[in-house]
């Protein structure tokens, strides 16, 4: 793993960002990393855009300011594409999340990315309607992003999910998450 | 050592679990952005019956100090928190807790203050505060937060002291995001901070006593104030002790200042709060380029640790003072008059210049950062330094 992962997060209010973003970091801390998560706050209504940050490294973090230059962008919603510029500040090699019924080569095209930029698309809202049945896409989107960075394993997203929404929910909503990590992990598609 | 729980978490998680761990009796509180997560958190714990105190939701930050006051001339052991307007509404309690010589402790979520409206973070209402004779601790990270927290309880209430402490974090910063923290446990917290044993406790009817009494002319106030000045100068040794002794429990270091690449630092930053993580991250890299760049935090701001500050830049040639506050009208914020302050009397004074930041949240960059040691190293190889605040990235 790279000394330090920075996962910027665009999503609209109400879709589970800062969740996601918790859960990224508990899973860090199983694997005895170092992580910051934050929102960034403003003045809140449901369905209006967000941003949400998240660090992960090896190493102690020091820095207390915004990412400006993500390895990683993850989109919980597509019709953000039009509403942010995703791909600012993101690194040269960077990564490029969306929970998407359009493939990776078509948004590629539209966003005008560099060839060195890695874009992945799932249909996680499509997976949480199935699954958890609510468009909730923040569970599947941490399943694609374990799959396409290795940022977070699997397992272990798995195992905290278990353990965090044990506390407030049954089984059945257990499952259905665990089952939308699965099947986002698996059917995430990249460029 | 004892055993320690590292958790995934946020400032204010970690504030109230530290409340709960120092078992206060009494905690009046009002919640107010970026706070409220603190005293919500603490409420639940009450309810739970995971602490035994009293919480008591008041109707301002006014009433919460108030009742800060009241109960803890009473005899109890007394917590709250605030932020920004709400530090400000309990201007003339600050006073009177200090004046009474209450050991409340009372974190602060460090906030803009009003106007224009901004609920970020800057240190405007701490700073407004720094007069008020309350001892002040400041966190970088939410470890530290935890961290003063519990060592607040011992310092306010050691009898050499006998004063409130305020620690303060910087709101959202410190606050909200999540970090990873190595919290103590209960019966080591519990046995740290030690049961409380009032003085003068109103409700010690065998010794009965008044408070704050009328002083007027030709009476002790002159002489009141005189042994405040003597309670807190005399806290410093206090806060120097029961900090290396939690030292020693947790295994993190402490020290009224935290230096950082100065035994040969020619360039230095003095700054408070968060934003020393952003300094010691670009002084390293500075570090790697060959720039003899250094950090100097300060983690006690009241009493303020003037010999130890000149200290630590006694070999520097030029120093940038990052205040994340203004003083309207002064040369600069409230850092850079302490630290000019510091080194009057020292015997090469460097060059100091001063930076006000990160006011109502504005991002403080990395880029930033290295153009303010770059000014510094232009001024130690002869550009005249500037006066008067730079507001550093203003638009």
């Amino acid at each position: 793993m790279q000394q330090l992962t920075e996962i910027r997060w665009h999503a609209r209010a109400g879709q589970g960002a800062v969740t996601a973003a918790k859960l990224v970091a508990e899973t860090a801390l199983a694997a005895d990393q170092y992580m910051q998560a934050m929102p960034e706050y403003g003045p809140e209504r449901m369905g209006a855009p967000i941003k949400a940050f998240t660090r992960i490294s090896p190493e102690p973090i020091d820095i207390h300011c915004n990412i400006e230059n993500p390895n990683v962008v993850i989109l919980l919603d597509d019709t953000l594409l039009d509403v942010v510029d995703v791909a600012e500040g993101l690194v040269a090699d960077g990564t490029i999340i969306i929970n998407t019924c359009t493939p990776p080569d078509a948004i590629k095209r539209a966003l005008g990315l560099a060839d060195s930029i890695t874009v992945a698309c799932v249909d996680a809202s499509g997976i949480a309607l199935d699954t958890i049945k609510r468009d909730i896409p923040n569970t599947p989107m941490v399943g694609a992003l374990a799959k396409v960075t290795g940022a977070v394993e699997i397992d272990s997203v798995k195992s905290l999910l278990e353990k965090t929404f044990g506390k407030k929910f049954g089984q059945d909503i257990i499952d259905a998450n665990l089952a939308s990590v699965d099947r986002a992990y698996e059917e995430v598609t990249t460029s | 050592m004892p055993e320690q729980k590292t958790v995934a978490t946020t400032g204010n998680s970690v504030v109230a679990e530290a409340f709960r761990q120092c078992a206060p009796d009494v905690v009046p509180a009002y919640p107010i952005t970026p706070q409220t997560t603190i005293v919500e958190e603490f409420a639940k714990f009450v309810a739970q019956g995971r602490v035994h105190a009293e919480y008591v939701a008041v109707e301002s930050e006014h009433s919460a100090m108030s009742a800060c006051v009241g109960a803890s001339a009473a005899g109890a052991r007394v917590m709250t928190a605030t932020s920004s307007q709400g530090l400000a509404l309990m201007w003339e309690e600050l006073h009177i807790a200090s004046g009474m010589r209450l050991p409340i402790v009372m974190a602060n979520a460090n906030r803009a203050l009003s106007a224009p409206i901004n609920i970020h973070c800057d240190h405007s209402d701490v700073m407004g505060a720094r007069d008020t004779g309350w001892v002040m601790l400041f966190a970088e990270t939410a470890q530290e937060a935890y961290d003063n927290t519990i060592m607040s309880i011992p310092i306010a209430e050691d009898p050499e002291v006998l004063l409130p402490v305020m620690t303060c974090l910087d709101g959202f910063i410190t606050t909200h995001s999540i970090d990873r923290v190595r919290l103590m446990d209960d019966e080591s917290v519990s046995a740290f901070v030690g049961e409380y044993k009032p003085v003068n406790a109103l409700l010690d009817l065998d010794n009965p006593v008044s408070h704050g009494n009328f002083a007027g002319l030709g009476g002790p106030y002159f002489e009141f104030k005189r042994s405040q000045r003597e309670a807190i100068d005399r806290s410093k040794a206090v806060v120097e002790r029961v900090g290396a002794a939690f030292s020693e429990l947790s295994g993190r270091p402490f020290g009224l200042i935290e230096t950082d690449m100065m035994d040969d630092a020619e360039v230095a930053v003095v700054v408070i709060g968060s934003t020393a993580g952003n300094v010691r991250h670009v002084a390293k890299q500075l570090r790697a380029e060959g720039v003899k760049a250094g950090l100097v935090k300060i983690r006690c701001f009241r009493p303020f640790p003037y010999a130890e500050l000149a200290a630590a830049l006694a070999g520097v040639k030029a120093v940038a003072v990052l205040d994340r506050a203004e003083s309207f009208g002064a040369e600069g914020g409230p850092l850079y008059l302490e630290t000019r302050s510091a080194l009057y009397d020292a015997e090469h004074r460097p060059a100091v210049v001063n930076y006000v930041y990160g006011l109502g949240g504005s991002d403080v960059k990395l880029e930033l950062i290295r153009s303010v040691f770059t000014d510094l190293s232009d001024i130690a190889t002869g550009t005249p330094a500037l006066h008067g605040p730079v507001y550093l990235g203003a638009r």
